[in-house]
């Protein structure tokens, strides 16, 4: 597979499988205010999606648009990293998930917006002004959750606790992106890792919480290799279009 | 008539183009057009170039498919509709007309000049009576491009366009 391809799978494919799990709260979150929030960031990172998976098919060159992509690949096939199958589980882990990746993303947006890749720049150049929004709102719950009740800290003490194993995946490097990161395409996101610890200590400290100890890191989403959660949530999102094959509007 | 609109060239064909897309509402807020709204980019003799205003956007084929029927309506079948996410959308194309239509469908506009990586936006003059007294109750609004925020003075809730 050409690298290009490859590395915009990656992209696409955390913004979808993150943009479904964040769809799935629509009706069900704490307050009104919160459901249309997760609502519009899934659909921000659905809508990036889809102008990465629009690259790699574009890029492949074989036919497959980016609504092939996203639903006729199986597990195997995608590409995202660990962190973002992992379950919503409550408020606070679904706040954790959101708070590790949207910092990350700001930052990668942010450095992806220089690549020589002329598509990969535009689509980083909308997406870095949306994804500012998803950093804030997620930063904002961590205070609120870690500095509010004895509930609510305890709580997101346990949802940081579970999702702070995939984040080292978030800062690797493979062949794949090294070759890209020579040609001036990828971002090396190894060069984004001391900003970012910064902003989460910054945002921990003042939410009077600490940084998990370190643990064992978990990895391998970016060569196909997933936790069970991902094949159950591509049977839900892929279900219409696999039952229904070409159905339209 | 369609004879006469294959003729038109230039500036002709410009002018009248965004003379038709003028007419053409935004799905979501349907005060304001594709033009208000600044994201038609560019007319072409054989195109005609358009922006998403937010990635994820749904209301982006929507307007797609509503300017396709008014380009056809006018015979200006041959215009294909093209659309670059380069440069970013910003409210910063918001025309001055499309401001005052937001303000007096009860969406305070974005203030100029705020295209940034803004994260605080100053508190907007509430679009029913004035007020600059009001407060942000949610960056995330009805739409992508809204957020909802409250009249101190008036108690009344409303959409603000955000900056972006």
């Amino acid at each position: 597979m050409k690298p290009l391809v490859e590395y915009a799978l990656r992209l696409g494919d955390d913004g979808l499988v993150l943009g479904q799990q964040l769809s799935e709260w629509c009706g069900h979150s704490p307050m009104l205010e919160i459901d249309l929030a997760l609502a519009n960031i899934g659909l921000d990172l659905i809508g990036q999606s889809s102008h990465f998976l629009k690259l790699a098919g574009d890029t492949e060159g074989e036919g497959r648009d980016a609504d092939v992509l996203a639903f006729h690949r199986d597990v195997l096939d995608f590409r995202n990293a660990l962190l973002v199958e992992q379950p919503n589980g409550d408020f606070a882990q679904t706040i954790a998930r959101q708070f590790l990746f949207s910092n990350w993303q700001e930052l990668l947006m942010r450095e992806l917006m220089r690549s020589h890749d002329a598509t990969l720049s535009a689509i980083a150049g909308k997406a870095v002004k949306e994804v500012v929004y998803h950093a804030r709102f997620a930063n904002e719950w961590m205070v609120r959750l870690g500095d509010g009740t004895e509930e609510s800290r305890n709580r997101i003490i346990a949802g940081l606790e579970w999702m702070w194993r995939f984040v080292d995946e978030l800062f690797a490097v493979d062949a794949t992106v090294e070759e890209l990161i020579v040609r001036g395409v990828a971002v090396d996101p190894r060069l984004l890792r001391a900003e970012w610890d910064a902003r989460i200590a910054q945002a921990l400290a003042e939410a009077t919480l600490e940084a998990p100890k370190p643990r064992r890191a978990a990895s391998g989403g970016r060569s196909g290799h997933h936790s069970e959660h991902l094949g159950h949530l591509l049977t839900e999102m892929q279900f219409l279009p696999r039952a229904y094959p070409g159905v339209a509007w | 008539m369609k004879a006469a609109a294959h003729a038109e060239t230039g500036e002709a064909l410009k002018d009248r183009v965004l003379e038709i897309l003028s007419h053409v509402p935004d799905p979501e807020i349907p005060c304001v057009s594709v033009v208000d709204l600044g994201i038609v980019r560019d007319v072409r003799e054989d195109a005609l170039v358009i922006t998403p205003t937010y990635s994820g956007c749904p209301a982006t084929l929507a307007i797609a498919s509503a300017i396709r029927s008014a380009l056809d309506r006018a015979g200006l079948g041959r215009l294909r509709i093209e659309t670059v996410l380069s440069p970013a959308w910003t409210t910063d194309w918001i025309s001055e007309e499309g401001r005052e239509k937001l303000r007096a469908y009860g969406i305070a506009p974005p203030p100029h000049g705020a295209a940034r990586y803004s994260l605080r936006d100053a508190p907007a003059a509430c679009p029913r009576c004035g007020s600059p007294h009001t407060e942000e109750i949610s960056r995330f609004g009805s739409t992508p491009c809204k957020s909802l925020n409250r009249c101190l003075a008036c108690g009344e809730p409303f959409d603000r366009f955000k900056c972006h």
